[in-house]
C-alpha cells in the first residue's frame, strides 16, 4: 500500500503561512516590541512549521511513522497545537514570575514609604518646607 | 502584662482591607491592652479611610499601592517586623474578631520559649464562636488534613490570631503563602521544624462588613487550599532569612 501524500497546494499554503509567522516574529523583535527571550519559542515554532510544510517527503514519512494514514497534513496541526500549548505554558510561568516580583515591589514600596515618613517626622526643619512622605502620599494612587 | 513581655520589642501586625469601620477600634483596643506594643496596620490597597483612621488611632500604617491579598499583606508586616528587629510579633485581623484581652494566652508559649509560633484556636476548647454548617465541615476537613500532614493535632487552621518569635518571622518574611496563608503557613511551620502550638481563645463575630470568605466560595476555597497543600508536600523548603550581625 502506498502511503498518503501531502497535496501540493496544502504544502504551499502552509509554508507561506509559516513564513509569514516567522517574518512577523522577526519584525516584532527587530522593532523591539518583543524581547528575544520571549521570541525564541515563537521562532522555533515557525522554523519547525516551515520545515514540515516545505519538506513534503519528510512530512509524509513522519505521518506514516506516527500512524497517520489518511491525511499527512494532520501532523502539521498536531505540531502547531503542541507548540501553541508550549508557548501558553511558558507565558503562564512568565506571568507568575511577574506577579511574584510585583508583590515584592509593592511590599518594599510600602515599607520604604513608612520609613521615609517616619524619617521626615524626625526631621525638625525639612529643607523645602514640604515633607517628602506627605508629598509622596498625595500622589494619585488610582 | 508579664515582665517577660514588657522586656521584648513587640509589634502587632494587623492586615486590613477596607475596614474603616472597624480598624480604629481594633488599634485602640490593642494599645489599651499594651501601651508598649507597636501597632502596625497593613492597609492592603484599601480604597476607603482605613489607613487614615488607623493612623489617627495611633498605629503605624503600611500602605500597599494595590491589593495583594491577605498573604501578601501579612507578609509585608512580617518583613517590616523582621527588618526592624522586633523580637515578638502578634498578628490579628483588622475586622475586630480577635479580642486583644485574649492576647496573653496566645503570646505565653512564645514568651516562655516553648513555641516558635502560637495560634489562637476557636475550637481547641474555648467558646463564643459558632460558624455556619458548610464552613464548619470545611474547617473540620482542613483540620484533619493538616493534622495528618503535620503529625500533630490542630483544630483551627484558618486562625489569623497568632504570635511569632524571630525564628518564625524569619521564615515567613522569606516566604509566605499568598491566597489563604494560614493553612499552608501551618504546614510550612511544621516542615521547617518550628514548634507550633494551639491555644484556645474566644473570638467575636464580625461587627461591620462582610467576611472575605462567603459560603458560596467555600468549595472553591477548599479545592484551592487542598491543591496547594498537596503540591506543597513536594516543594523544596525555602531558606529562612538569617540574622545579620
Amino acid at each position: 500500500m502506498i502511503a498518503a501524500q501531502t497535496p501540493l497546494k496544502v504544502s504551499i499554503a502552509a509554508t507561506a503561512a509559516s513564513l509569514v509567522l516567522l517574518l512577523v516574529v522577526f519584525e516584532l523583535v527587530r522593532s523591539r516590541r518583543l524581547r528575544e527571550r520571549y521570541a525564541l519559542l515563537w521562532l522555533l515554532t515557525g522554523i519547525v512549521l516551515v520545515v514540515l510544510s516545505a519538506w513534503r517527503g519528510g512530512l509524509n514519512t513522519i505521518a506514516a511513522q506516527l500512524g497517520v494514514r489518511g491525511y499527512p497534513p494532520a501532523v502539521l496541526f498536531a505540531v502547531g497545537l503542541l507548540f501553541v500549548i508550549l508557548v501558553l505554558l511558558h507565558y503562564s510561568t512568565v506571568i507568575s514570575r511577574l506577579s511574584d516580583e510585583n508583590v515584592v515591589l509593592a511590599q518594599r514600596l510600602a515599607i520604604l514609604e513608612l520609613e521615609v515618613s517616619s524619617l521626615a517626622a524626625q526631621e525638625p526643619d525639612p529643607p523645602n518646607g514640604e515633607p517628602v512622605a506627605a508629598a509622596a502620599r498625595e500622589a494619585p494612587t488610582s | 502584662m508579664s515582665p517577660e513581655l514588657a522586656a521584648l520589642r513587640r509589634i502587632a501586625i494587623v492586615p486590613a482591607f477596607n475596614e474603616e469601620q472597624n480598624i480604629a477600634r481594633v488599634v485602640a483596643e490593642l494599645l489599651d491592652f499594651d501601651r508598649g506594643l507597636d501597632v502596625l496596620v497593613v492597609s492592603d490597597g484599601s480604597a476607603d479611610q482605613t489607613a487614615e483612621n488607623a493612623e489617627a488611632a495611633g498605629a503605624r500604617v503600611l500602605r500597599l499601592p494595590f491589593n495583594l491579598g491577605i498573604g501578601g499583606a501579612v507578609q509585608t508586616g512580617f518583613r517590616y517586623a523582621w527588618e526592624q528587629g522586633y523580637e515578638l510579633a502578634v498578628r490579628c485581623d483588622g475586622d475586630g474578631q480577635h479580642i486583644p484581652s485574649e492576647l496573653p494566652k496566645v503570646v505565653a508559649p512564645v514568651i516562655e520559649g516553648s513555641a516558635d509560633i502560637a495560634v489562637g484556636s476557636r475550637f481547641a476548647g474555648g467558646d463564643g464562636y459558632q460558624s455556619s454548617g458548610a464552613r464548619r465541615i470545611g474547617i473540620r476537613l482542613l483540620a484533619a488534613v493538616v493534622s495528618a500532614i503535620a503529625r500533630q493535632r490542630v483544630t483551627d487552621t484558618t486562625s489569623g490570631f497568632q504570635a511569632l518569635n524571630r525564628r518564625a518571622l524569619g521564615l515567613f518574611a522569606a516566604d509566605y503563602p499568598h491566597d489563604y496563608p494560614e493553612v499552608e503557613g501551618m504546614v510550612m511551620t511544621i516542615r521547617h521544624r518550628l514548634r507550633l502550638v494551639e491555644v484556645p481563645v474566644r473570638m467575636r463575630e464580625r461587627e461591620h462588613g462582610q467576611s472575605s470568605i462567603t459560603a458560596l466560595r467555600s468549595v472553591y476555597y477548599m479545592a484551592k487550599v487542598l491543591t496547594a497543600l498537596f503540591i506543597g508536600l513536594f516543594r523544596r523548603n525555602v531558606v529562612p532569612l538569617e540574622e545579620t550581625t
